[in-house]
């Protein structure tokens, strides 16, 4: 033995790290909805495995509290038991010498407070209710339930209009998902516990790129039922979309010139090109549904006219105003909201901001958006102020990245406090007051003024990006309840007192992601449905390819590749390339086939029908 | 067709075939636990695992299919490796007294476990405790489930019921009551398909066996049996009697043997039935109140407590007439007691049945005109009448035909096949024809209502008679009989008279039947009734010189003031627990299931 040493992991070190690793993927791919308690008492073993043993309340405590929860598990604790567990980890939370202790009894004392009801359920039952209803992840996850490996498994088969007529049973926005959808779908995928999740969006793009047109199914035999839709954005055309299959006659009233809503007026080109959304508007139109282009209810015709007109009538009006940040200056010139920025460029304006500089408040998606777009209309520096760090942004990763590569500046932990304005009272600069990270209050780390002076972000175009609003007020005088600047509606999306009239999508939930808009369509589609007297079925008869036998050999994920930064932000065209057919082999691959392997062929693998 | 190779043998087979399949085409036995054809193809217990040449993962059987040019291996080093290390670690999770257990020699998993040569255990037993009320005619032991999924997939798929479902996640996943609900509140039709489906002896009838003892030992009671025309099809499968020569001759020696004091055919009362029944269609169909209302058959018990639980509006709809069991007992305890000079109470109604449902309908309360307790005292299945039979050191080779005893002597063809789905049906027209017509059809008139095969869940047709048009349908299978009530419902479908059993093919396959672990056999035990019935003397139910005296004799007449106290019930005199909402796969809504998305 030398005095010191240089340190060499053992094999046996290397294989605890990648314990540790493969620890982590397991609980990013941990199936939804496992049993609150059984959970906590793995949670706590694995704490007590890391107790150093030396005190007390950690070595001995965390023992209990496992013991005390296998208990409750086994059916054999008593409802004392509760509230003796509860103490005991307040207990260890307070004595505990270390995090080790004092984090792992944190978390059973509030896991105690907050699923009481179901530690009461086992005990009460001596039987755990937690089911699992959904078993595959990916369709668990997406908020519409569409089939994902069903469509996957078209993909790999070549069968692409298979694969879209697919995925509209469920949503009929694929080609306009596979460019923008948040893909919540891939969060808990299976695959990331042999590699990384496998890339479902990717795969649908291809679905969408290869697919050509696909027409939607016939309509159902007629119900002579006529129904209003207001807006015509993801969620009201979704919901007319179902509808009209149904066999009610669809009208939807936008206020616009076009149909597409945020998708049409929110979202660049360069994300979601125009024609490629026309692709799922064209076949959604293709129904029969009927459009009144640039009538606005509230201002043009009423609601009350609608429920006297139709036998039902759906809000789907989006959060469509912008959010202020009520600073004095906020109507002055160059001063302009993300959400009317980016829908006059939709429209077709293309302001010159060559030469200048142009900030832009906010850290998500729309604020990408908008920056984005300011590089493409030529803009000398762009810079993107927010009050806390990069890591604390809502925008996706993604969406950061692609914006830096173009040669956006971010400029965190800076707090807007006032608008600079130059002679001739155009925005001139954004005082802001640099800020320090803090205290993490409800699950967020929070900011507080670093004490540092304000200084001045020089910008003739200040663009504000924090947040959208929805128009209520119409709907509010019309009797319809509103709430917090939301429609507050009952879980299927009608109202108590006010028969025939439903509302979904952003406009009942705040803004929120195409796909939420389309799972709220499916939803209201359904209601209103029921509402009219009828039970149709909306269903897909495609049979879907036999799983193949490979062993799951550890693979890479692909990537979307996108075209060089450098190109790309001297124009509108769409950013991201669809795969290499090698790559759409292998990734359609890598799917693990939940619905035939593991829980999930015990109930046939799908749900057939909604 | 697609070619491979299992265990170096050549195979040919259609595309999509399972390889389990494939296997036994060329008489390769690949040992399953969980698998059921066209039933439960999940692949759970993992016992069905193979090896496949160039792959390292082994692959299940039973829901995996050939592809061209598979090379298989079905008992490679691995695969013996896999397949008895999961069959311990399924017997570390199962009470293996089979000392002591209803399935002993019937049991799919000690087949397998001697069948592997497994002797003793490497894991620690560790045993899922689950409460039960061992009161219902229905009983889980928890000690015994393997977690097959088989009462699940039967319950769902053949007979849409959703009464079993799984409960909990991780470790302690289990197979309970869906819902949360304990058994007695659900709505189970006590079918017991169940507890045909069970491999092993998890799921069994409660068993009455031991009262039925006590009867026959007890000097002051009169035992009065009564055999269902359906357990004469199953019966020998249990004790190794060819079908031919499992005659109910011979339960009726068995049970004599036992101590029966009086022994019967249940065909006398399905006869008895079947008068009431015709009579009462004719009379439904004449009037005014029951135009354009379907009239159904009510000799199922399961059914009953499925159209009470799920589709309560169709209830007014049920024929009043009771079963041929209740039937039975009333006529027993009251005319053939009065005749053989006997208080009711001493009379011990005994019902031999192919069903557990029976035992259900015994119980319930409130059958107008019951008295001295009830119109039956005792049910025992098929099963416990075997476990009886080799309980008594009977060699069921050395038994004998014995006739029925007198006053009920007689039984017609058409009351034999009240055990096949569409009997009850065909057994009625034959005697509606008679009413109707004045004259006697052909004893093969109305074969168009019989199942056609093992997967008939309905059977439709429509008659003239007379100017009477009658249209008819036999539906068997709850599955099946919940989308007829939909149609029906709905108005897609409408019929003067419809016949429900709610095992798929009827009695024959009911839930009292013994076990055959992965075969179907309602048909083929349904083919023994057709059978007897064309060889039977009497064909129509209306002929039968017993039930013709019976009316003659103290009944005056179907339907009348006595027929209607004796042989009638009300149907809302007891209640079942509702049927909780479901949604559009049929599946009950668990409002404990957390939604995501």
């Amino acid at each position: 033995m030398s005095r010191l040493e240089l340190f060499t992991p053992s094999a046996d070190q290397l294989i605890v790290e990648s314990l540790y690793k493969n620890l982590e993927q397991r609980i990013v791919a941990s199936p939804p909805g496992l049993c609150p308690v059984d959970i906590t008492r793995a949670f706590i073993e694995l704490c007590h495995a890391q107790t150093c043993g030396k005190c007390v309340p950690c070595r001995v405590g965390l023992l209990h509290l496992k013991h005390m929860l296998t208990d409750v598990l086994n059916g054999t604790a008593t409802m004392d038991s509760i509230d003796l567990m509860e103490e005991t980890a307040y207990s260890i939370m307070e004595t505990a010498d270390c995090a080790i202790g004092q984090e792992a009894a944190q978390m059973v004392w509030r896991v105690c407070r907050t699923c009481r009801d179901d530690f009461e359920g086992h005990i009460r039952n001596k039987r755990c209710t937690c089911t699992t209803s959904q078993p595959v992840p990916c369709v668990t996850l997406c908020p519409a339930h569409v089939d994902v490996p069903g469509y996957i498994a078209l993909v790999r088969a070549g069968r692409y209009a298979d694969a879209i007529q697919l995925i509209r049973k469920d949503n009929p926005f694929p080609t306009t998902c596979s460019f923008i959808c948040e893909h919540p779908c891939e969060a808990r995928c299976r695959r990331n516990m042999v590699d990384t999740s496998v890339n479902i969006r990717g795969l649908k793009r291809v679905a969408a790129d290869l697919a050509g047109t696909v027409a939607p199914p016939p309509c159902g035999p007629s119900t002579g039922k006529k129904v209003a839709v207001v807006g015509g954005g993801p969620s009201g055309l979704s919901s007319a979309y179902y509808l009209q299959l149904m066999g009610h006659q669809v009208t939807v009233y936008e206020m616009l010139p076009k149909l597409g809503g945020m998708l049409r007026y929110g979202i660049p080109n360069y994300r979601l090109p125009k024609e490629r959304l026309e692709e799922d508007t064209d076949a959604i139109l293709a129904t029969g549904i009927e459009v009144r282009y640039n009538v606005k209810v509230g201002v043009d015709i009423k609601l009350d006219d609608l429920r006297r007109e139709y036998d039902a009538v759906l809000i789907a009006v989006g959060a469509s105003t912008d959010k202020k940040l009520r600073l004095e200056g906020e109507d002055a010139p160059g001063v302009v909201s993300a959400v009317s920025f980016l829908r006059d460029i939709s429209m077709g304006s293309r302001p010159d901001l060559t030469g200048q500089e142009v900030a832009v408040v906010g850290g998500g998606n729309v604020s990408m958006d908008a920056v984005r777009t300011a590089i493409r209309l030529g803009a000398k520096k762009v810079s993107i102020v927010y009050r806390r760090r990069v890591a604390d942004m809502t925008a996706l990763p993604v969406e950061i990245t692609a914006a830096e590569s173009e040669g956006v500046e971010i400029l965190t932990l800076l707090a807007p406090t006032a608008i600079e304005l130059d002679g001739q009272g155009h925005v001139s600069g954004l005082r802001v007051t640099p800020q320090m990270i803090s205290t993490v209050k409800g699950g967020r780390a929070s900011v507080r003024a670093s004490g540092e002076p304000d200084r001045v972000i020089p910008c003739q175009t200040l663009i504000i990006a924090i947040g959208q609003n929805i128009e209520t007020r119409h709907y509010e005088e019309s009797g319809i309840p509103v709430s917090r600047g939301k429609i507050v509606t009952l879980p299927n999306g009608g109202f108590e007192d006010i028969p025939g009239v439903f509302a979904g999508g952003d406009c009942a939930t705040g803004p929120a992601t195409v796909i939420k808009a389309v799972a709220a369509a499916k939803v209201t589609a359904a209601n209103i449905d029921e509402y009219l007297g009828f039970h149709h079925e909306i269903t897909c008869d495609i049979e879907i390819p036999l799983p193949n036998l490979s062993d799951h050999v550890p693979c890479g994920r692909v990537e979307l590749s996108e075209r060089e930064a450098g190109e790309r932000r001297l124009d509108f065209d769409a950013v991201e390339n669809c795969m290499k057919e090698t790559e759409i082999a292998q990734e359609s691959g890598r799917c693990l086939r939940c619905d035939h392997f593991g829980y999930g062929i015990f109930r046939g693998g799908r749900e057939k029908i909604w | 067709m697609v070619n491979l190779t299992i265990d170096n043998q050549p195979v040919s087979v259609k595309e999509g075939t399972a390889i389990i399949e494939a296997a036994s085409s060329v008489g390769i036995n690949i040992p399953r636990l969980c698998y059921w054809k066209g039933l439960n193809e999940i692949a759970a217990c993992r016992v069905c695992v193979v090896e496949i040449e160039g792959k390292e993962q082994l692959i299940t059987a039973c829901n995996n299919h050939v592809e061209e040019g598979m090379v298989i291996y079905t008992n490679s080093p691995k695969v013996r490796l896999g397949r008895r290390m999961n069959v311990q670690l399924i017997l570390s999770q199962h009470d293996c007294k089979c000392a002591t257990c209803v399935r002993s020699g019937n049991c799919a998993l000690q087949k397998i476990s001697n069948d592997l040569n497994i002797q003793g255990s490497c894991f620690e037993e560790r045993l899922e405790n689950q409460e039960w009320d061992t009161t219902f005619p229905l009983i889980r032991d928890s000690h015994k489930c393997i977690k097959c999924m088989r009462c699940i997939q039967v319950c769902d798929r053949i007979q849409g019921q959703n009464i079993w479902d799984l409960e909990g996640t991780g470790a302690r996943t289990t197979v309970n009551v869906s819902c949360n609900r304990r058994i007695r509140e659900a709505d189970c039709s006590l079918c017991g398909q169940c507890v045909t489906h069970c491999p092993v002896g998890a799921l069994h009838e409660r068993d009455d066996t031991e009262k039925l003892w006590r009867a026959l030992a007890d000097p002051d009671k009169t035992v009065v049996v009564q055999v269902a025309p359906a357990v004469r099809a199953a019966w020998g499968e249990g004790l190794g009697i060819a079908p031919e020569e499992a005659t109910v001759g011979k339960i009726f020696d068995a049970l004599k043997k036992m101590g029966a004091d009086y022994v019967f055919d249940t065909v006398f009362s399905a006869d008895l039935t079947i008068m009431e029944e015709a009579n009462e269609l004719l009379e439904r169909m004449s009037s005014e109140k029951w135009k354009g209302k379907t009239m159904f058959t009510s000799c199922c018990p399961g059914w009953i407590r499925f159209v009470k639980a799920e589709f309560p509006q169709f209830v007014p709809q049920l024929s009043t007439a009771k079963s041929p069991m209740q039937m039975f007992g009333a006529v027993m305890k009251s005319y053939f007691a009065e005749t053989i000079g006997k208080r009711p109470e001493d009379i011990f109604s005994v019902a031999v049945m192919p069903c557990m449902a029976k035992k259900g309908e015994a119980e319930m309360e409130f059958y107008y005109g019951e008295y001295a307790g009830r119109d039956t005292d005792c049910v025992i299945t098929t099963r416990e009448l075997i476990r009886m039979i080799r309980g008594s050191n009977i060699v069921p080779a050395l038994l004998k035909d014995v006739e029925p005893d007198s006053l009920f002597h007689d039984g017609s063809g058409a009351g034999m096949i009240f055990g096949a789905t569409g009997g009850v049906m065909e057994a009625a027209l034959r005697t509606a024809f008679y009413k109707i017509m004045g004259r006697d059809c052909s004893p093969d008139a109305f074969l168009v209502v019989r199942a056609s095969s093992q997967e008939t869940g309905l059977t439709e047709a429509a008659f003239e008679l007379n100017g009477t048009e009658l249209r008819v349908a036999a539906v068997s299978g709850l599955a099946n009989v919940r989308a007829l009530l939909e149609d029906i419902r709905r108005g897609r479908r409408q019929y003067d008279f419809v016949e429900v059993m709610a095992c798929p093919g009827g009695c024959v396959g009911g839930g009292g039947q013994p076990q055959q672990d992965g075969c179907e056999m309602a048909f083929e035990r349904g083919k023994n009734l057709y059978f007897l019935d064309s060889q039977a003397q009497i064909r129509h139910s209306h002929h039968n010189p017993d039930v013709q005296k019976l009316y003659e004799n103290f009944l005056e007449a179907p339907l009348s003031h006595k027929a209607h106290q004796l042989l009638h019930t009300d149907h809302n005199a007891w209640k079942m627990p509702a049927s909780p909402a479901r949604d559009r796969n049929g599946f009950v809504i668990n409002p404990n299931v957390k939604l995501y998305g």
